[in-house]
Order: C-alpha cells, then structure tokens, then sequence
C-alpha cells in the first residue's frame, strides 16, 4: 500500500446489533480528487467510507476544507481522479457519461448553497423541474410538485416566484425539488447557512421527517446544532477526511466551533 | 431490496427528454424576457420583411408588366421613315400598296401608313390648318387641331372604341372621300354631338363629313386628340408629307409574331431600299423583367442579407448572454439528470425559435407591404407560394445557425463549475 493510494481513515456506520445490516448506498474505496492545477490542489484526498441507507450524516469542516468537493463526489457531479465509488451497487467510475447523469438524476437530490431556483419560474415549476430528465408526464410532474410542497409546508407559495419568497421559503422549495423524485440520497451544502435560526429549525424538523421516513441524508453544515441532529459526523479538513469513534456525539458537536476557529 | 432493484433497473438506463417538454422550455426560456426576444428576434424581422417585400414586390410588377406586355407591346411593330441617304430628296419612302406588302407579312392583323397633314403648308394662307365645325359664327373660332392623314390599316391597328359612328374604310381611301374620324374629346369642343345629323368639320374651311368619333384606342392615343382623314383624300388636298414630317407605319400582329413581322417589314417594304427605314419591334418581355428585378432590387436584397446577417449575430450574442446568466440553471439541470445535449437541445430551440417568430413576424409584415403597395398602385398583389414558405424558414435556419455556438459552449460547461456561481 503506498501512501497516496491508502485510505486515509476507514470510515464505516455504526454496526446495528445483530440482524442483517441496510443496503449500502454510498461506497468510497480510496476515493480522492486532485484538481490538475496548476498548481494541483488535493480538494480531497484519498478515503473510503461506507453510508448506508437511511443514515443521517452531517459534513463539518472549515471553508475550503473540501466540503463541497466531498458532495460533488458523492453526487455524481464531479468524478474522482483516483479510488472506486461504488453508488447504490453500480460502480460509477466505470460508468459513461449518459448512465453518470440518468444515475445523478434519478438516485440523488441537491439542494444547494445557493437554492439554484430558476427565476421568473413559479416554485411549482421549479419543483416540476426535477422530472423534467426521466420523461414523467407533465400532468403528473405537476401532481407530484404539488404534494412534495406540501410536505415542505409551501403549498400555499406554489405560484410564487422565486424573487417574491423569503429565504426559508426558498430553501423549503429546494427541498421539495430534491424530493419531489424521491431520491435514495439528498445532499445538502450548507443548508442553514443564511437562516435566522427560527426557520432553521423548522427546515431542520423537515430533515428529521424525511430522515425518519426513510431517506438517507448527507449534509453539509458549519452549523454545530444542525451536525448534533444527525447520527453522524464526517469531518473534514484540508482534503482530510475523518470520523471520531464517538462521531454524532453531543460532546464532538460542540466541540467543533472552536476547532472551525 | 431496494439496492438491488437499484442495481438491476438504474443501471444502462439514460436521461430522456420528450420533444414537447423541450419546446415547452425553450419557450418559457424566451418568455422570460419577452422584451429582450423581442429586440433579439427584430433583425431577423427585418431581414426576412425586407427579403418578403422585395420578391413579393418584383413578382407583382412583373406580373403587371406581363399583362400589358401580352395585351399591346407584344403584338405592336411601329416603321419610321428614315429615307435613308435619300432623305433629302424624297419625302416619302412608303411604296404606295404599303399596306398591302406589309399586310402580307405572316402574322400582321392590321398595317397602315400616316402622317401629320399639313393644310398650311400646302396652301401657304395661315388659318388653313383651323379646324371648327361650322364656317362662320361663333363656333367658326376653330382650334388647331392635329389633322392625322392614315390609311384605313391605322385606324383598324389602333383598335379603336366607336362612341357613334364607323371608321372610314378602303372605300373612302380609293375615292379619296372628304370624311373624317375625330376623337370624343375633340367632337365635345367642338360641340359635336351626334352623327345623326351629318354634322361636318371644316378644315381651313374645307368641310369633311364626321363619320366616327373615337373614345377609345389600344395604342395611339394621338388619335384621340385628332382629325383623322383618309391619306388619299390628305394628300389629294395638301400632299403628302412635307420636310421634317415624315409617314410612318403602324403594324398590329397577332400574339408573337412581332419579332418576326419587324425583322421582315423593311425588306417587304422596299426590297431595294430596306435600309430607309427604322422598324421597331416590341420590347423584349425578358428586358423588361430584367429591368424591374435591376439594380435598386439587388441592392434591398443586399440589404435583407445584411439584416438577416446583423439578426443572426444578434440572435446568437443574447443566446450567448443567456447561456452566461443562466450558468447556474445549466448547472441545475444538469443536476437533475440533463446530458449534455439536453442542454444543447434547449439553446438550440429557444434560438430557432427566436428565428422562427422573427421569420413569421418578418413575413406577415413583408406581406402587408406587398399587398399595401399593389392597393395604392391599382395592382394585383403577386407573392410566389415559396416565398411565403421559404421566409419563415430562413428564419428558422438563421436562428438555428446562430444558436450552434451557444448552444454548444452551453452544453460544453462543467456542472460543478456551473453551480459553483
Ligand atoms: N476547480 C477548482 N480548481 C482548483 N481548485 C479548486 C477548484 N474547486 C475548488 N478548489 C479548491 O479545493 C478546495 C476545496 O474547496 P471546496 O470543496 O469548495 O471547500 P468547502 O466547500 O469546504 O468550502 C479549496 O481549496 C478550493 O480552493
Ligand atoms: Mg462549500
């Protein structure tokens, strides 16, 4: 093994006691990316890790640490330059192109930093939007957007646009765009970064629901309060990916603002 | 379970995108910002306007110049008397049975010999040209009216419309009889107002019975401004043409034969002197049409060019600002499973489609100036089907062509540099 290939930490779920354990979703196996430069940059460097489904798993870790890489990775957006990511089974870096994108469109939802709503579209389109790929009839795309902003809370925002809606209201129909597929994994990057707390709880609620119906989540946060609701804490710094034993402790959460400086 | 129909149904399986749902999105990407499609698409209003004016245009001109071309110009053949080296001594070239060599030309309807009389001349007292209807009293004020001499070929080639009356025929013509054709206008100045009863006019007093008056002539419209008289009867009384006035001919054809009776009606005339006269034949239908479609055509349809030019760079630069302002949606779509040539598809369409409403708009306008202008001109609009067809598709084409480049840098950016703005 030499260095630059060996996984720089083993980073697996928690075991459940006995019992047959959940389908893996997201398999790292020497995963790393180097941008070509120059001059090169090592965004992330080679790890493996194991998400199963169903997990809840926060990304913390200092800007440019390498957050956004790791999610990009982990989306299909972006393709590692060393390692094996094995997605839901399918080995994705043997994969063309053509099958990376009908993968990245029907397995993951984003939401992202900056919500990505398109505007002069209502939230209903812009939900409407994410089935846009895999050929769903328009009536029903419409039908299912409708349902997934009620469950983000925002059926009565469904003919807004974008630029008329508060900023919870935008990250609440980002959600529902990244649902409205249903997803096997929703990734979020920075979730609560430009929330007032109040309505960073209750998107954070809303992650606890979809959580608890099933959905494995992997999100990217500063945020020490939204890293202690999930089960499990990735940390990442320059390009370094870890993950303490007791990781999803209270403890490690609170830990982490002094180490984010 | 749900890995493994993960495994087993995802995989090989690939991003879709129906034909109504991307129409359906280009179209919501141009309402966007309907002002800005609008000022996009205007020079491809323009050119293809313009390109839809000029043809429409040149076809309905044509089309008029056709219909009199057929009706009078083609059949028309008019022989001056040049007299050659021979002027000075002979008045006139015209054999006598002028008529009758010509009339044996194949394809001649109608041919006749005139000459402006000249009643002055011939008796040197000035006022023997006046022409009234009545001797003496009030009427005898008289005018100078043009006093036509022809043989009876003339008036026929003319094709007269008879208000009242008859033209005067080779009857008159042999007996040199004192009778006269006068146009309509010329028969109300003179206060002639039927023939019923014999009225005469009087030309440096000498009476002509009237017996037609015209109100109507397919060429010669001379005539109608005139006393025409039987050449025999002109020349028995004043001669036959003098200095400076020369006869001419009038020849009628049948359709398509004027070509050929011009080439011959010299050498009919006057086997030995052909070149004493001047025969003019028809003007060519393809000179004609090569007139209209001249210079000033080429150059607007250099300008359509142009302006389809300056539309398509138009066109093709706000299809490139929209790629670059809506990088995060390209990055977005590609993010909920669109491929590369998704994207592609969608620039391309909304820039095609930018061409098509241009191409249309530009069309319909091109269309109303067409048919306003054969309105105040009295015309027939005339548009060629295939222009009407073509125009819209130029524009589409325009479109097409501008989005290529666009839509290609589009589709060629990276989805994490995309969403990374
Ligand atoms: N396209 C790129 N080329 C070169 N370096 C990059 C590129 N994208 C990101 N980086 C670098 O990779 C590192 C990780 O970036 P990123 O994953 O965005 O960090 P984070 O999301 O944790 O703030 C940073 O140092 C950043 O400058
Ligand atoms: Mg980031």
């Amino acid at each position: 093994m030499t260095p630059n290939t060996a996984p720089s930490c083993a980073a697996d779920g928690p075991a459940e006691a006995g019992g047959s354990r959940p389908a893996t979703v997201v398999e790292f196996d020497g995963v790393g990316l180097t941008y070509p430069g120059p001059p090169p940059v090592a965004a992330l460097r080679p790890c493996s890790l194991t998400v199963r489904e169903g997990e809840y798993v926060a990304v913390v870790g200092p800007s440019g640490s390498g957050k956004s890489t790791f999610l990009n990775i982990v989306g299909l957006l972006d393709r590692p330059t060393e390692g094996t990511y094995v997605l839901d089974g399918a080995d994705t870096t043997a994969l063309p192109e053509a099958e990376l994108t009908a993968l990245r469109g029907s397995l993951i939802g984003f939401v992202f930093q900056a919500f990505h709503l398109i505007p002069h579209r209502t939230a209903l389109e812009n939900v409407a939007l994410a089935m846009l790929y895999s050929a769903v009839p328009a009536r029903e795309r419409v039908q299912r957007a409708r349902t997934a902003l009620e469950q983000v809370g925002l059926a009565h925002r469904a003919d807004s646009l974008p630029s008329r809606m508060s900023g919870g209201e935008r990250q609440r129909a980002a959600i529902a765009r990244a649902i409205v597929g249903r997803p096997r994994l929703l990734l979020c990057d920075e979730l609560t970064g430009n929330l007032d707390s109040a309505t960073a709880a209750s998107v954070l609620d809303l992650l606890d629901d979809l959580h608890a119906s099933g959905m494995t989540l992997v999100v990217i946060t500063h945020d020490p309060v939204v890293a202690a609701r999930a089960a499990r804490t990735i940390t990442i710094r320059d390009g370094v990916l870890s993950e303490a034993v007791t990781a999803g402790t209270p403890t490690e959460a609170r830990r982490l603002p002094e180490v984010l400086g | 379970m749900r890995g493994m129909r993960g495994r087993a149904g995802r995989g090989g399986r690939r991003s879709r995108l129906r034909a109504g749902d991307l129409v359906r999105e280009a179209l919501a990407g141009l309402l966007q910002r309907p002002g800005r499609s609008a000022l996009t698409a205007l020079g491809t209003v323009l050119g293809v306007g313009t390109f839809v004016a000029i043809l429409g245009l040149t076809a309905t001109a044509s089309s008029q110049i056709d219909a009199r071309f057929n009706a009078l110009s083609a059949t028309e053949v008019t022989v001056e008397d040049t007299g050659g080296d021979d002027a000075d001594h002979i008045t006139n070239s015209f054999p006598a049975d002028a008529p009758a060599r010509v009339g044996r030309l194949h394809g001649v309807e109608h041919a006749g010999v005139y000459w402006i009389a000249s009643p002055e001349a011939a008796s040197g007292s000035p006022g023997a040209g006046t022409v009234t209807s009545s001797p003496v009293g009030d009427l005898a004020a008289g005018e100078d009216v043009q006093v036509v001499a022809a043989t009876p070929g003339v008036l026929q080639a003319a094709g007269p419309g008879l208000a009242q009356g008859r033209i005067y025929d080779a009857y008159h013509q042999r007996n040199a009889a004192d009778v006269a054709v006068i146009g309509a206008g010329l028969a109300e100045r003179l206060g002639i107002l039927t023939l019923e009863t014999r009225p005469a006019v009087f030309i440096g007093g000498r009476p002509f019975t009237v017996i037609g008056i015209v109100d109507d002539v397919d060429r010669k419209e001379e005539l109608l401004l005139s006393v025409t008289v039987p050449s025999s009867t002109a020349m028995a009384h004043w001669g036959g043409p003098v200095r400076g006035e020369r006869a001419r001919m009038l020849i009628s054809t049948r359709l398509g034969a004027a070509t050929q009776v011009a080439r011959n009606a010299a050498t009919a005339l006057d086997p030995a002197h052909p070149e004493r006269f001047k025969v003019i034949p028809p003007p060519d239908p393809q000179m004609l049409r090569g007139g209209v479609s001249g210079d000033l055509d080429q150059l607007f349809l250099l300008l359509a060019g142009i302006c389809l030019v300056i539309g398509t760079v138009g066109i093709a630069n706000t299809t490139l600002v929209a790629v670059l302002e809506r990088t995060g949606e390209i990055g977005l779509r590609r993010a909920l499973g669109a491929r590369a040539r998704h994207i592609t598809a969608q620039f391309l369409t909304e820039s095609a489609a930018l061409g098509l409403l241009g191409g249309l708009v530009g069309t319909s306008i091109g269309t109303l100036v067409v048919v306003g202008v054969a309105v105040l001109r009295d015309w027939t609009a005339v548009i060629h089907p295939l222009t009407v067809v073509a125009a819209p598709v130029i524009g589409l084409a325009t479109g097409l062509l501008a989005g290529i480049h666009p839509a290609w840098k589009a589709s060629r950016i990276p989805p994490v540099e995309a969403l990374r703005r």
